[in-house]
């Protein structure tokens, strides 16, 4: 491959296709962190004492805390100081009582990412919760969903109008001295999703959360919490992108998931924050904590996640299977390219007895791209007859990238049953002369036999967005062969 | 159809042909024979476009084009089809996939309108009599687990399937019994139409018993020494290739 400064450019901004800026007017507080900038935000919000609180504990033990070193990612040191930790478009009044109100360049920008607000768009079926920098700007289809009782709005409304079920269950599954990067967005999350699925109802929609990065050297913290209770059903997807900027910017999120006795949450992720140039310049770090509890019995959570976009992904979605005969999942597809490094995987945390859990995940590496799968499997001493079954496939694009697996497994009952399998495998050369001599172009051939290897876990996506995470894939990969 | 003059390649710097002259017409049948290391699997390679080879000398031309000018799946498009004589594996790609994908891309390049997901099925069923090919690997990914024997009926199927002008059959017969050999020589011989020309690249006369060449071509250290009709195969059989070794100078 030869191209001059300027094509390659060119190439970049052609691949990311969500890499544009919103021109909009914004109200931001001032770069850097003290307790001052937390009740600035959380008066801003206009939140509960207890609520500021909790922040400021969290600020405080966050404090007296040290990043992480033990990952298989390389970045120069964070400078917390350096970045904004609430930006929101202005608003004329106290916010949009509905979507007739939101401001119009926010509507367009959702639309050129693929994503209408409008309930009668392409995403008919599906409710959209619309978080833009650092507050939610838009949410779909309440009524729809109210009318059986379903509760899906932003964070920050669910902190004003269901303050009793926020209180019970924030910080229920990773409390605030959690880790580094979750205290952290525990003393400075800003907004984010909301969802209560009542005893014994099936939500009738998907619900989505699409966050967007907009502002320049703005973090985003958002926080999702989901509540299925008894019997409850809720399938829950979330999309992320990114302007395409030169310096990185962080993103540290916290989702918090509760299934009840029977009650099923399906929670999916396509991540696509601007992954950085060809050269490794900018691109977001998404340094995640996700963990779900399945605290009632015969309850069950799955996560899914497509993982294309960021600089760095950290990010290991977990479950708590503390209910007996409670179920987790995790299917993931991990993509590094460029100079991408991911770092990710799970932890099946088995507790009750007779629990179950399954781990597939694919890592693709293509570029200079590093890929880590990173997992635990741990069966507790009570949790009799556990299972567990962990596949974990690599596959290498090219001689410059890697991959790794360190899958940890620690067992304290003798009659739990473990499987895990792992293999590794290089598309070569020979493969793709074979699918060019019948006709296949090169490009064709690796998104062909990438959609292969990552079958097994598109199919656990919702159909409307199999498709989209396929394409997706495809364009992450372009210019990956030659 | 295939003009090959004075072919020159040379593969890590070591020149392997040494000045090829090759002329098959459409409805022909050429076999290329010769003992290992003669250069067999590299003219089969260099006509398809195989990288790792570099040709220093000479020209190919396919229909009158400069096929060393097109990239390899130009010329799959253009009908130039090679029966590999180690077919990979494609884990996670389904036979049936693969080959739908190839058969609209060359579609698309014919200017006809791509075949949809039935039409394709009656075409695989249809073909797959030709070779008697168990459907089931059909749907299985592409060559995954395949026994040998397998996986070469599964070229000759895709060749059924893909109709091409030229089909290059790099040493097919390799690591067949009896049984197979007649199979996949039964299937060839139905593809043999007055349209297409086919090159047989193979070590052993067995093949030329069931599928009878209308030039047999010797090739040796790079170049072709010597070409006839069939008996010349025979002739290959009882006297092996060392009356032919030292060729002289023209």
């Amino acid at each position: 491959m030869s191209s001059d400064s300027i094509t390659a450019q060119d190439i970049a901004q052609r691949e990311y296709r969500a890499g544009f800026v919103t021109d909009i007017e914004s109200e931001s507080v001032p770069a850097g962190l003290s307790e001052d900038v937390i009740r600035l935000i959380s008066a801003k919000k206009g939140e509960p004492e207890w609520l500021l609180e909790w922040r400021l504990k969290a600020y405080r033990h966050w404090l007296t805390m040290k990043e992480p070193t033990w990952a298989n990612v390389h970045h120069p040191p964070i400078d917390y100081q350096s970045i904004v930790y609430y930006s929101a478009p202005k608003q004329k009044k106290d916010g949009p009582k509905s979507l007739a109100e939101v401001d119009p360049k926010l509507l367009e920008t959702y639309e050129k990412l693929g994503v209408p607000l409008h309930e009668r768009a392409k995403l008919a079926g599906v409710a959209v919760d619309a978080v833009f920098d650092s507050v939610s700007v838009a949410t779909t289809f309440r009524e729809k969903l109210e009318e059986v009782g379903v509760i899906f709005c932003s964070f920050s409304e669910a902190v004003q109008k269901h303050p009793e079920l926020v209180r019970k269950w924030l910080g229920s599954v990773v409390p605030y001295t959690d880790n580094f990067f979750a205290t952290l967005n525990s003393a400075v999350f800003t907004d984010g999703s909301f969802c209560y699925v009542p005893k014994g109802v099936r939500c009738p929609m998907e619900l989505s959360t699409y966050f967007r990065i907009n502002a320049a050297n703005t973090g985003q913290f958002e926080r999702t919490l989901i509540i299925a209770e008894e019997g409850a059903y809720v399938s829950y997807l979330e999309g992320c992108t990114a302007p395409i900027r030169d310096e990185n910017q962080l993103h540290a999120a916290v989702v918090e998931l509760i299934a009840l006795d029977h009650g099923q949450i399906k929670y999916s992720t396509v991540q696509n924050w601007y992954p950085g140039d060809k050269e490794g310049r900018g691109g977001i770090y998404n340094f995640v904590t996700k963990r779900g509890k399945c605290l009632g019995r015969a309850s069950k959570i799955s996560w899914t996640q497509v993982e294309t976009g960021s600089a760095i992904t950290w990010k290991y979605p977990s479950c708590i299977l503390q209910g007996d005969d409670s179920v987790g999942e995790f299917y993931s597809v991990a993509l590094a390219n460029n100079y991408q490094q991911a770092d990710t995987g799970t932890k099946m945390i088995h507790i009750g007895k007779n629990t179950r859990s399954t781990i597939i995940s694919k890592g693709i590496s293509a570029g200079h791209g590093q890929n880590t799968y990173r997992g635990l499997v741990r069966i507790g001493k009570a949790a009799d007859d556990s299972r567990n079954y962990s596949q974990c496939d690599s596959l290498l694009l090219g001689d410059l990238c890697g991959a790794h697996t360190f899958p940890y497994i620690e067992v304290l009952n003798s009659t739990a049953q473990m499987e895990h399998e792992a293999s590794t495998s290089k598309i070569g050369e020979d493969q793709l002369f074979y699918f060019q001599q019948r006709g296949i172009a090169p490009e064709d051939a690796v998104s062909m036999i990438v959609n292969g290897f990552c079958k097994e876990v598109f199919k656990e996506l919702p159909m409307e967005f199999a498709v989209e995470a396929q394409k997706l894939l495809g364009v992450s990969l372009e210019g990956s062969v030659g | 159809m295939l003009e090959v003059e004075d072919l020159h390649a040379s593969a890590n710097g070591r020149e392997i042909l040494k000045g090829v002259d090759l002329a098959v017409k459409a409805g022909e049948v050429h076999a290329i024979m010769g003992p290992n290391g003669s250069g067999k699997s590299t003219l089969a390679h260099v006509i398809a476009g195989r990288p790792g080879y570099e040709v220093t000398r000479g020209r190919v031309l396919y229909k009158g084009q400069d096929l060393l000018a097109m990239t390899p799946e130009a010329r799959a498009r253009e009908g130039v089809f090679l029966a590999f004589q180690y077919p990979v594996e494609i884990p996670g790609v389904s036979n049936v996939y693969f080959l739908k994908a190839a058969l609209n891309a060359i579609r698309k390049h014919r200017g006809q309108s791509e075949l949809d997901a039935m039409d394709f099925l009656s075409l695989v069923k249809e073909k797959a009599k030709l070779v008697d090919i168990d459907e089931s690997l059909v749907k299985r990914p592409v060559n995954e687990g395949f026994s040998g024997g397998e996986k070469k009926r599964n070229e000759i199927f895709q060749m059924a399937i893909l109709d091409p002008q030229l089909a290059v059959l790099d040493e097919t017969d390799s690591g067949l019994d009896i049984d197979a050999l007649r199979i996949v020589a039964g299937g060839v011989n139905q593809l043999r139409t007055p349209e297409r020309a086919i090159v047989l690249v193979t070590h052993y006369q067995r093949l030329l018993d069931y599928i009878v060449p209308d030039v047999v071509h010797v090739l040796l250290d790079g170049r072709i020494v010597k070409s006839g009709d069939k008996e010349l195969a025979r002739e290959l059989e009882a006297r092996g290739y060392e009356w032919l070794e030292a060729p002289a100078a023209p």
